[in-house]
């Protein structure tokens, strides 16, 4: 049986979501991955993709910039608007939404280039005219970063430790300054510091961009976020695991007040 | 630990025997051994070539490389002619066989095209690396010379004739037919360790260019291809050697004239071309400086190899 997804009444009006999912179900081949997704995504707030393994989160992650695309047997039926146009249309160029919408993935990938062409790569590509050096700076300063590598710009991005990387990968999505920025569990190969470091960038970064993260951190989700969406899978008829929303809310409610049980057991760790 | 410390034995774990030990540093021996070996066969086969070359070098000193006679009846001889014929036809292969080969191999390790046509066309590529020299040769006497002859150079020769490249009509065997006949030569090489370069850099760096907004093509040239670059130019340094050093298709198709020509429609020769040519039918010092080209041949291959190290070098830096 399908559980629809709760959704607050008083969520943020429609003009105020940069994507709006109306009854998502994403295929990979005949396989089911995720299904009957409905949720708003509001501007310039913090919302958290949690759930258990395999149950979707980074496969709807990247739909919203259309990377899903490079997957052959990726399908998607519904629709994903974004700033009201369907995002799936066929005239809108998926290069240019990745463009608008930029990524922070799971496991740091710099470029084997330069700190500074590492940051300079998406400016170039958009044929920037400014001053470099100054969007640089104004970047690794955003990712807070600049301290420990302003002497050493024209050093390799994969010289860095791996929370270093994984902020040169922010200041890189920053550089160009995106209207989303997605992240995909963007901590979880970082030390306690640098993932608060990263926590603190992220409570900044709101002023200016919307941002959804998924995470597995439960206190993460509750520290950063503004509204959390809780996936579930479920095992299909065919014997598939199909993941599904099961609860999205501010994220106050999923945590102290979540109006399903599965919700409740997943935060407060007692899941499975 | 301390508190299970007292019962002996608990675990499985045994300390490595000492077969385990002397079979691991006999590996290592064994290692050191092979590797060894390759530097001291090309050691022993430099010093025969020297010695043998000894009379020549003697008689000519460094001169040879500055002399273009060759002469026989008078014992006279130098390769400035053949180092030249080395080093353009291996030049020229290569400008045409580096963009040709390295684009095949993102051809080959991105997905424009099916999967079943890309495994064909890996074959087929593979395949090219398998017909013998000497079949390439005739396939150049019987087809691309009459082929140039007629159509690209007689073209360049009645356009661009005033200038000293073209400045000859392609008679026929020449410069250029064997360099395009040894870009094909050296073509598989070049693709084939440039697709393995390619196919094996994490796929993330993809993702992460992509995901900027980067187009196909901005993320083959700006990112992927740099990223597989020392791999690439591996693959180009393997193919150099190659073509400084091919023989047989060489000689059939360069016309071994032992002159310099500035025409690249001209015929010419190669160091690897002189030795195939004329070692059958020499002779007494003639012998000797043929070993003395080898060994000009043997060091010019180490410069520009060492050369194009340098290169990879500088381009890795970043
Ligand atoms: N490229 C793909 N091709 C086929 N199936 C895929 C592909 N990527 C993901 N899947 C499947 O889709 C389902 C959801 O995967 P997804 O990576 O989105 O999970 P997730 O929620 O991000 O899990 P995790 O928390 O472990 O990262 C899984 O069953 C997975 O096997
Ligand atoms: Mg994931």
């Amino acid at each position: 049986m399908r559980s629809n997804p709760k959704t607050n009444p008083q969520t943020v009006k429609s003009t105020d979501s940069v994507f709006q999912v109306r009854n998502a179900n994403i295929y990979y081949g005949s396989f089911l991955a995720v299904r009957d997704v409905v949720m708003d995504i509001p501007r310039n707030q913090i919302t958290a993709f949690i759930g258990p393994s395999g149950c979707g989160k980074s496969t709807l992650l990247r739909c919203f910039n259309r990377l899903n695309d490079l997957i052959d047997s990726f399908r998607l039926e519904g629709a994903i608007t974004y700033n009201g146009r369907n995002l799936y249309d066929s005239n809108i160029d998926p290069v240019e939404v990745r463009r608008r919408i930029g990524m922070v993935f799971q496991k740091a990938n710099p470029f084997p280039k330069s700190i500074y062409d590492n940051i300079a790569f998406g400016p170039r590509l958009n044929r920037y005219k400014g001053d470099m050096d100054e969007l640089v700076e104004r970047s690794l300063r955003g990712a807070a970063l600049w301290d420990e590598v302003k002497d050493k710009l024209r050093q390799s991005g994969l010289s860095l430790s791996g929370g270093q990387q994984q902020r040169l990968c922010i200041a890189r999505a920053i550089a160009v300054q995106p209207e989303v920025i997605l992240m995909d569990e963007p901590c979880s190969a970082l030390d306690p510091i640098s993932t608060l470091r990263v926590e603190d960038l992220l409570h900044e970064l709101k002023q200016q961009y919307t941002i959804i993260i998924v995470t597995h951190n439960m206190q993460q989700a509750s520290r950063v976020s503004d509204r959390t969406a809780f996936f579930n899978v479920q095992l299909s008829e065919k014997g598939g695991r199909t993941g599904y929303l099961v609860e999205y809310d501010n994220t106050e409610s999923i945590f102290q007040s979540p109006k399903e049980e599965s919700t409740r057991e997943y935060v407060s760790g007692r899941f499975g | 630990m301390s508190s299970t410390g007292a019962k002996e034995n608990s675990g499985i774990f045994q300390p490595p025997t000492a077969l385990d030990k002397r079979l691991d540093s006999g590996f290592v021996w064994l290692t050191r051994l092979f590797a060894l070996g390759i530097a001291v066969l090309l050691l022993w086969i430099a010093f025969q070539v020297a010695k043998d070359a000894l009379p020549a070098i003697q008689a000519f000193g460094l001169g040879f490389i500055f002399q273009s006679a060759w002469n026989p009846v008078t014992n006279q001889f130098g390769v400035l002619p053949q180092i030249y014929g080395t080093l353009v036809t291996a030049f020229i292969a290569l400008l045409i066989a580096v963009p040709v080969g390295v684009g095949t191999a993102v051809i080959l390790s991105e997905n424009f095209l099916p999967l079943k046509v890309r495994t064909i066309l890996v074959f087929l590529v593979e395949l090219l690396a398998a017909i013998p020299s000497v079949v390439y040769g005739i396939w150049g006497i019987f087809v691309v010379i009459p082929l140039l002859r007629s159509t690209l150079g007689a073209w360049l020769y009645s356009w661009f004739g005033w200038f000293p490249l073209f400045s000859t009509p392609l008679a026929g065997p020449g410069i250029l037919p064997a360099s395009l006949v040894l870009a094909i030569m050296v073509l598989p090489i070049i693709t084939a360790i440039s697709r393995d370069a390619l196919t094996s850099l994490p796929p993330d760096l993809r993702q992460a260019s992509l995901g900027l907004g980067a187009t196909r093509w901005e993320t083959i040239l700006q990112v992927l291809i740099p990223a597989a670059i020392s791999g690439i130019v591996g693959g180009v340094m393997l193919a150099l050697g190659r073509a400084m050093g091919e023989t047989m298709a060489i000689t059939m198709l360069i016309g071994n004239a032992n002159t310099i020509n500035t025409s690249l429609l001209a015929p010419g020769n190669t160091i690897a071309s002189l030795l195939a040519s004329q070692f059958a039918e020499a002779s007494g010092l003639q012998v000797s400086a043929l070993m003395y080209a080898a060994l000009v041949l043997f060091i010019l291959t180490l410069i520009v190899n060492i050369f194009a190290d340098l290169i990879v070098q500088r381009v890795k830096r970043i």
